[in-house]
């Protein structure tokens, strides 16, 4: 790759024998290089997993009676199955962090590189070792359980996959999932110590960017989470192997208690997907808006109860399942209770903008659609806390139209707009702002037209995880709107891939270290940053958002600043 | 892309304090995965009494407290292997650790002959017959030759924790061997005793559960 400076990280790197081609980035302990092969993987399986979205969606495009079959019947579990473990496990949970987390985060509090590099490659090794585990285990057994796993179900099915072939599935992906999730939390103590350790001179806990904040509360929760539902799931292989009924109810096990130990972790992994993309758009919003973040201790500390509140709500995913009604109300009292934490930032993004000169770039445009597109989720999820609702909309579309909601338009759009942001840093090119702004526009159209006629069709009683549905106007109307919105996002996301691709092959080369002015420490570095990341240990002075200071600091020509200002 | 790369040598930075408090991060991740167990066993037992009573009369206490005994006594000597080396005695530090391996390997042996024993008897969990006929259990049905259900949890759950337990005991003899080597070439020695020292407390830990496991097995009868 031509690049404007000598030694950066694509020419340069630690740790490994080979000095050049793909061994020397798999063997690199270089939280960049670590970041960009995370990058790399994590959205090739996220194409892949929209082609399986899209198939399914098509699947609804014509009533049952029609005749209109683009999946079998009998595939159908194993394709929405393997869309959800690819998007979660695969995708969304080592998303952010593991991508603009690994790379921005030793950036972002001047550090030279995590606590632990080799670690750090160790958790990458497991994570693609992993994911390669579970996308041919699917495919060659065709496992139909849902990301969920739950039994009785997971126990007792047996598949076989779409080319034939039969072996267990289900307990080769329980293991993939255990193996990976053995990466998230390694990363995750590697992020903590990093953290705690290695901020350099000046940077106080409440002079760390936002997005630090948000890496570390996401951090705190993979690492305390991660290994309850690690062993549940081995429970699980383990019961199917064994004549024991550890969650078989004929066998005098309890299959509600293994909804309990998966939601223990399962519901605080939602806010590892979701924070470190809120933490992107805290970087995004003041960035653009060229002014301090509005309420930057109310954000940091947001993160945090977001992440402590989130640990005791997890039980709002089972009042269908017959727990007892005082645990019940318990859990919905508890589950409004992290929508306070999570509202103030939404406040505190808003007010931002008030009176700010707002230069509304591709990343600004995800940011705005990531604000948008969560509190749509977040206040349907209201509707779902609650218990009668709850009881009505319970695995209906609905559920799955807030999920994505929150997991595409809210954390998704996150990710792709903190790529866009940092896209200059990572590479030293720009990519076309025409194209990003066209990628934005397909997908924000997109997504909505395709989700939000799921919020209806669930409010009417469509259930989730069916092949097809009856012959009724109003399903066959919106499911069709929904189907044609999956296009529109569709050719979204194509255009997402174009756009970097063209970006890295024939963008214009810039080694411009700040080309949004933003005020913040990584942007201070080469662009791409060099092996070191600074060529000296950086001191800071001042508040992260403090743009008065900033703009001083660049008349002075202490800091950089845009070129063109 | 990268013809005149470079490769510049590998990023040292020692933190022995951050590497410390990383290792009991991971030592706490590694309770709260027994953590699991011990609420599935928690509720179980809660909810079948008289069984797991019974079913943990068949277990013997005198091996068990002889494998704790030996247990506590690799957490002293694994102690002394560490005082050792930071006194400078590296010798003894060696002997000491030889000790531990072996009384950690003690511990294995006996607990072999206690499976073994179970399975012998083709008794719980029909888990031999089992694997034997090549079955899954969901396609073996319960039939009259089977336990009550609660004493098959508790089998189960026994199997699953010591076997974890177990596991846990080989990477731990198996380090302490790694350790043993790197002693032996040097790398380890009274300057640098990280290594060792992290060793020591998973040795522990291994240890910590073993006396949660031990109780809640053999003496709830």
């Amino acid at each position: 790759m031509e690049t404007a400076n000598s030694t950066n990280y694509f020419n340069s790197h630690t740790g490994s024998r080979w000095t050049s081609g793909i061994m020397s980035w798999l063997t690199s302990t270089d939280h960049k290089r670590i970041g960009v092969m995370y990058g790399f993987t994590m959205f090739t399986f996220f194409f892949l997993a929209v082609c399986l979205g899209f198939l399914i969606k098509l699947q609804k495009f014509y009533p049952a009676a029609s005749g209109w079959e683009i999946i079998p019947v009998e595939w159908y579990g194993s394709f929405f199955t393997l869309h959800s473990v690819i998007m979660i496990f695969l995708f969304i949970v080592p998303g952010a962090p593991a991508v603009l987390g690994n790379f921005f985060l030793p950036l972002q509090i001047g550090a030279k590189d995590v606590a632990f590099p080799r670690v750090n490659l160790l958790s990458y090794w497991l994570y693609l070792f992993g994911a390669i585990m579970a996308v041919v285990g699917i495919l060659l057994g065709g496992a139909d359980t849902g990301w969920t796993f739950t039994p009785p179900y997971s126990v007792t099915t047996r598949t076989i996959s779409m080319f034939g072939t039969q072996f267990d599935s289900v307990s080769w992906m329980l293991t993939a999932a255990f193996i990976l999730g053995w990466g998230t939390i390694l990363t995750g103590i590697n992020f903590i110590i990093t953290i705690h350790r290695m901020r350099t001179k000046g940077m106080s806990y409440f002079k760390m960017p936002l997005f630090s904040w948000s890496i570390y509360a996401a951090s705190w929760i993979q690492v305390l989470a991660t290994p309850v539902v690690g062993i549940t799931l081995l429970m699980i292989v383990l019961e199917r192997m064994m004549p024991v009924g550890f969650f078989d109810p004929n066998k005098g096990g309890d299959p509600i208690l293994f909804q309990h130990l998966f939601w223990i972790y399962s519901h605080p992994a939602v806010y590892v997907m979701i924070l470190p993309s809120m933490g992107l758009v805290s970087e995004i919003i003041p960035t653009n808006s060229q002014k301090p973040i509005f309420g930057y201790k109310s954000i940091a500390i947001a993160s945090c109860s977001i992440a402590g509140v989130g640990y005791l709500i997890w039980a709002h995913h089972m009042f269908a399942t017959g727990m007892s009604d005082v645990a019940s109300i318990i859990f919905s009292f508890l589950t409004f209770f992290v929508a306070i934490p999570t509202a103030i930032k939404v406040f505190n993004w808003i007010a931002t903008l008030y009176k700010a000169s707002i230069a509304l770039t591709p990343p600004m445009l995800f940011a705005l659609g990531f604000v948008f597109n969560f509190s749509i989720g977040g206040l349907t999820g209201m509707f779902l806390g609650s218990l009668s609702t709850d009881i009505h909309l319970h695995d209906t579309d609905f559920i799955v139209a807030h999920f994505h909601y929150t997991m595409f338009g809210g954390a998704a759009f996150g990710i792709i707009g903190g790529i866009f942001h940092y896209f200059p840093k990572m590479f030293g090119k720009m990519y076309s702002h025409k194209l990003a702004n066209a990628t934005f526009g397909f997908m924000f159209t997109g997504f909505n037209a395709l989700f939000i006629p799921m919020f209806i069709l669930g409010f009417y009683g469509m259930p989730r995880r069916y092949h097809t549905y009856p012959d009724i106007p109003l399903f066959t109307t919106l499911q069709q709107a929904s189907t044609i919105g999956s296009w529109i996002l569709v050719i979204g996301v194509i255009l997402m891939f174009v756009t970097w691709i063209h970006g890295l092959r024939k963008g214009q080369i810039s080694n411009e270290e700040n080309p949004w002015n933003s005020s913040t420490l990584e942007w201070q570095t080469a662009s791409p940053p060099t092996l070191y990341n600074f060529e000296e240990d950086p001191v800071v002075t001042r508040h992260p958002y403090d743009y008065d200071a900033f703009r001083a600091e660049v008349k002075a020509g202490t800091s950089k600043g845009a070129r063109d200002e | 892309m990268s013809e005149q790369a470079v490769t510049v040598e590998a990023f040292h930075h020692h933190d022995e304090e951050g590497t410390r408090l990383g290792f009991w991060l991971f030592l706490f991740t590694e309770l709260l995965l027994f953590g699991a167990f011990f609420i599935v066993y928690g509720v179980y037992r809660s909810a079948h009494l008289n069984d797991f009573k019974i079913a943990a009369e068949s277990l013997n206490t005198g091996i068990g407290t002889t494998n704790t005994i030996i247990l506590l006594a690799s957490s002293l000597t694994v102690v002394l292997s560490l005082n050792a080396m930071r006194a400078g005695r590296v010798k003894l530090a060696k002997t000491m650790l030889l000790i531990t391996m072996a009384l950690g390997t003690t511990f294995l042996i006996i607990k072999g002959f206690e499976w073994n024993a179970k399975f012998a008897h083709d008794l719980y969990l029909q888990t031999s017959g089992a694997i034997a006929a090549g079955k899954g259990s969901p396609l073996l049905t319960p039939g009259p030759e089977m336990l009550p259900n609660g004493q098959v949890l508790f089998y189960g759950l026994y199997f699953i924790m010591t076997g974890t337990h177990a596991l846990h005991i080989i990477i731990g003899a198996v380090w302490m061997g790694i350790v043993y080597y790197w002693i032996a070439k040097g790398s380890i020695n009274p300057e640098n005793v990280g290594v060792l020292e992290r060793c020591a407390l998973y040795w522990h830990l291994v240890d910590v559960i073993w006396i949660f496991l031990f109780p809640l097995y053999y003496l709830v009868a």
